[in-house]
């Protein structure tokens, strides 16, 4: 049981119920008065009448993780009272709807309960009100019980409500008599509860597809094309969001097309039109989609033609846990595509990194021509993070890589779109249109020469795939280098992460330190692995890799792309599809330390 | 081997368009189609109607999906960019390449396997959104470059070279179109240059979704007597629905046309369509009417040619989709990155 400034409050909800907005006033109010939260959604995949779930873990040091156990459950579900309540800690607490009186079952909780049901009844006479302002009255009994600044609470809503004032009194009224049967039936506040943190650094609150959306709007993305799918549709509807606010012409018209495609193949078929034709374009998607995409992507791999795809992972394979969060993309991507193939990956861990990431994926695909993924997930993308501030370069401008004009052109002799005039492996572009008889070329799928003409020169074919190779080697110089976190002078044992676990692993690294395993620990940010990765490798007997899939898939990449020995790989799966606890990560790093320090492999000295 | 480029000799005899280009201009490597297929003439056609209309061959770009019809786009204007994409997908190709830059005119090249088997639902929807670009089929409802197994053009009391009977219905791309809202719906014969020329010159200057379902026989696995896509086939069984003469703006009408057997369609950039001798009052800007038609010769064993269908003003994608006039792959860095004041703004909204 935690105290001020330290626990978990969970809402059990029916989903379709309007609880959205109240829940997240709640997050908001806290974030504002200097707290860290971390609010993930616990969604069905179903649009009315399932359990659902938002959980905000609250802290004051600064950890984004989730943390296990609930201090305080807000069960305002029937269906899923049984499983709510076995998850709160003993001593915690339970509020819940006391309009249908219940008994519970346990002795070593608190519960709290509050006619809503029937106080909305009284207050309000529409049903659509009656329900949805049950939520905005648990809030205000939330404020009161837990020590909420009243202030930040209604201000939080005002803003909103956007100047609704009528509105806004209704909200007023059901919050000042949630919180006024609070302090009327309850000992407010609760030894549970929280306190302003003045000099909190300056943060925002943020979901990792806003974030990537607004990346691509100051990348100069002008083509979107996009097929529905969880969870990465609110990145496409961030990104048509951003353009109506931000790039309107003044003459009615607004600088970009979004278009929702018929199906993924389609999306990605546009985006490579678009790109081919000399607009920055991408799609966004989730695993189905990158399984559909597979022959454009090799297409566009293999014609060289720039193109950025978001993967929003969720829980695979097939249509798998399409509403949880998974890393199990990862060979999927590195590999789209039938024959060989490699891809730039750029593996964000926050909505900060995948507004930078994204703007970032439109330089390489235009500098490298080639496919680019943001490698995201439902956890970074589909919930709100505490971030920095995000901020822009404004001297930072387009890297539009090799592309020739009509002025270059002019000084061509005989122009070779896949000639490796420079060495790099990169060969110069031209944009349809450019010039009235120099540049033009036929872009294939099929074998080519140097030229794009057809050829089934085998030879010629072995040169240009190796061409490719040459082009993707160069990747490790633009691609973003990992992060590396070294706990003094580490040890035998290192960590090796990615994506959205890593608020949980820096929590994880001080909890093991605590306890006097101090490990170095390496983010990887990007794929090609750069030399920092093997370096790390080598630096450690044993390097464990967190990822959230079955079948260690970034193991087996490290091992067939930084070419680190497997025995030296050890890996730390967990695919349940929840966001990870710090607990979870030390207490398996802990246990497998020990395991090894007990078997025949060399004993391991932590440090 | 490497492809082969036609030696650019410049004949002084050659006549030039108003750009000073010859015919030779407009063409593309060698043909590696087998002698007598019908796709070769379409890519004649096409040569010629470019050269006529004085197109500059860059301002044009080519589009494919795969096929012995899809190669044809490197048979034609060398001077263009083309994308030999993927099997069934040169819609979506076509889509995003018009949405980087409208000013092109985007000119898809795609077979009947590839428009009405795998790549129907592309067709479909390459249709509603009114892309505004030229979709020729070239239909020999068979799968050419496979070895002729049936395509979903193919008509249903039609059997195979081998002796195999068509079990299915067949697939009427323009009627079709016509009922998902395309703006040109016309029907060629690759055997027919001269009602050929005219159609794709018009579907050139159409600004909108315009649909050339061209019947170009292949001879080696679809030209045989029980075949309904044969040259001899199509030559016994085309109607025209009337002839058509493809005017551009300012030139001056040099046919008398008879009174009241022939419209005149006015297209966005002043050109116009002249339509004699229409059958029975045949009225192309009927759609209805249009696919009752193309029905009930059908079941006459018929098929119809011509101007199908046409609607004299739509929105293309472009207008839908509220696009700035100025191409959007030519804006530049600023107007298209909100910096880092508009940034902070959204930070702040975001605290
Ligand atoms: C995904 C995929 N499946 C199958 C093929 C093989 N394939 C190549 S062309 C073709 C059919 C072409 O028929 P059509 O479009 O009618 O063109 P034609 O050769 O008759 O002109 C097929 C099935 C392919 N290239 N890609
Ligand atoms: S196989 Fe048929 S379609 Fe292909 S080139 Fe030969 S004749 Fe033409
Ligand atoms: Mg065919």
């Amino acid at each position: 049981m935690t105290g001020i400034n330290d626990f978990v409050v969970k809402f059990a909800n029916v989903n379709g119920s309007g609880s959205a907005s109240a829940n997240g006033f709640f997050a908001k109010a806290l974030f504002r008065m200097g707290l860290t939260v971390s609010p993930k959604n616990i969604f069905p995949s179903n649009i009315q009448g399932l359990p659902t779930w938002f959980e905000v873990r609250v802290n004051d040091k600064g950890y984004g993780g989730r943390r296990d156990g609930v201090d305080l459950f807000v069960a305002m579900n029937p269906q899923s009272y049984e499983q709510d309540i076995e998850e709160v800690v003993p001593g915690g607490y339970v509020l819940y709807d006391s309009t249908m009186e219940r008994f519970f079952g346990r002795d070593d909780i608190t519960i709290l309960g509050i006619p809503i049901a029937r106080m909305c009844a009284y207050a309000y006479e529409d049903p659509r009100q009656r329900q949805l302002f049950k939520n905005v009255m648990y809030l205000g009994a939330l404020a009161a019980l837990l020590d909420m600044d009243a202030e930040v609470v209604e201000l939080v809503i005002r803003q909103k409500l956007g100047g609704k004032e009528k509105l806004f009194e209704a909200n007023l009224k059901a919050l000042h008599m949630g919180r006024d049967y609070a302090h009327a039936n309850f000992e407010c506040p609760l030894p549970v509860r929280v306190q302003s943190v003045p000099d909190a650094p300056d943060r925002i609150m943020m979901s990792g597809n806003d974030a990537a959306g607004l990346g691509c709007i100051y990348a100069g993305a002008t083509g979107a094309a996009w097929y529905p799918i969880t969870p990465s549709t609110s990145l496409a509807e961030a990104f048509e969001g951003y353009m109506l606010k931000l790039r309107g012409d003044g003459e009615g018209a607004y600088r970009g097309a979004v278009v929702q495609a018929e199906d993924e193949l389609a999306a990605i078929g546009i985006a490579v039109g678009a790109g081919w034709n000399g607009a920055r374009s991408f799609t966004a998607t989730s695993g189905p989609g990158i399984s559909l995409m597979g022959e454009f992507i090799g297409l566009a791999y293999f014609a060289e033609v720039p193109v950025v795809i978001f993967d929003i992972q969720r829980g695979g394979p097939s249509t798998g846990m399409p509403t949880r969060t998974q890393q199990s993309d990862v060979l999927a991507c590195a590999y789209a595509s039938h024959g060989d193939t490699r891809h730039v990956m750029l593996i964000p861990n926050d909505p900060r990194e995948c507004f930078e990431f994204a703007a970032q994926a439109f330089d390489l695909a235009e500098r490298l021509q080639t496919p680019v993924f943001v490698l995201s997930d439902l956890d970074i993308g589909m919930n709100d993070w505490p971030i920095e501030p995000l901020s822009w370069d404004d001297t930072r401008s387009f890297d539009r890589g090799k592309v020739l004009d009509a002025a270059a052109l002019e000084d061509v002799e005989r122009f070779g779109r896949y000639l490796d005039v420079d060495g790099d492996g990169i060969p110069y572009r031209t944009i349809p249109g450019t010039h009235a008889t120099k540049g033009a070329y036929f872009t294939r799928g099929s074998s080519h020469d140097a030229y794009a003409g057809y050829t089934e020169d085998g030879q010629i074919n072995v040169e240009n795939m190796q061409r490719l190779t040459r082009k993707f080697d160069g990747a490790l110089d633009l691609v973003p280098k990992p992060e590396e976190h070294r706990r003094g002078s580490g040890g035998d044992a290192g960590l090796i992460y990615f994506g959205s676990t890593h608020a949980a692993v820096q929590e994880a690294l001080d909890q093991l330190e605590a306890q006097g395993f101090a490990m170095n620990a390496l983010r990887l940010r990007a794929f090609p692995f750069t030399q920092e990765v093997l370096k790390f490798a080598e630096e450690h007997e044993r390097v464990f890799v967190l990822e959230q899939n079955r079948d260690a898939q970034m193991r087996t990449l490290l091992m067939a792309e930084a070419g680190i020995p497997g025995e030296k790989l050890v890996p730390l799966l967990n695919f349940d599809g929840m966001p990870l606890t710090a607990t979870f990560i030390s207490d398996a790093l802990k246990t497998a330390l020990e395991v090894e320090a007990d078997g025949d492999k060399p004993a391991f000295r932590i440090v | 081997m490497t492809y082969m480029t036609k030696p650019s000799v410049r004949h002084p005899a050659l006549r030039q368009n108003d750009l000073g280009l010859t015919r030779r201009d407009y063409e593309g490597v060698i043909s590696t189609l087998c002698a007598g297929c019908g796709h070769d003439s379409v890519t004649a056609a096409i040569i010629e109607a470019c050269f006529e209309l004085s197109l500059p061959a860059h301002r044009l770009a080519k589009l494919s999906g795969i096929g012995c019809s899809s190669k044809t786009t490197n048979y034609f204007l060398n001077r263009s960019h083309g994308f030999n994409s993927v099997h069934g997908r040169m819609a979506a190709i076509a889509t995003g390449a018009n949405l980087a830059n409208r000013d092109l005119v985007y000119l898809g090249v795609s077979g009947d396997g590839d428009t009405a088997s795998i790549g129907l639902g592309q067709f479909c929807h390459a249709v509603r959104r009114q892309v505004n670009m030229v979709y020729i089929v070239e239909n020999n409802g068979t799968y050419g470059l496979t070895k002729g197994q049936f395509s979903a053009t193919n008509d249903r009391e039609s059997r195979s070279k081998k002796g195999k009977d068509n079990l299915f219905e067949a697939i009427d791309l323009c009627a079709m179109a016509i009922q998902l809202g395309a703006g040109f719906v016309a029907r060629g014969f690759s055997g027919d240059r001269e009602q050929l020329v005219p159609l794709i010159k018009a579907a050139i200057n159409y600004d909108g979704f315009a649909l050339l379902d061209i019947i170009s026989p292949c001879v080696t696995f679809n030209n045989h007597v029980a075949s309904t896509k044969s040259y001899d086939y199509i030559r016994d069984h085309s109607e025209a629905v009337g002839g058509l003469d493809f005017v551009p703006p300012e030139a001056e009408i040099e046919v008398d046309y008879e009174e009241g057997a022939s419209t005149s369609i006015t297209l966005h950039d002043g050109s116009k369509l002249e339509l004699s001798k229409l059958s029975d009052g045949y009225d192309p800007r009927d759609g209805h009417g249009a696919i009752d038609v193309i029905r009930r010769q059908y079941e006459q064993g018929n098929v119809v040619t011509g101007l199908l269908y046409v609607r004299e003003d739509v929105d293309d994608l472009h207008a839908r989709l509220n696009t700035p006039s100025q191409a959007l792959n030519a804006l530049p860095e600023s107007d298209l990155c909100p910096g880092q004041v508009a940034l902070e703004a959204i930070n702040e909204t975001m605290r």
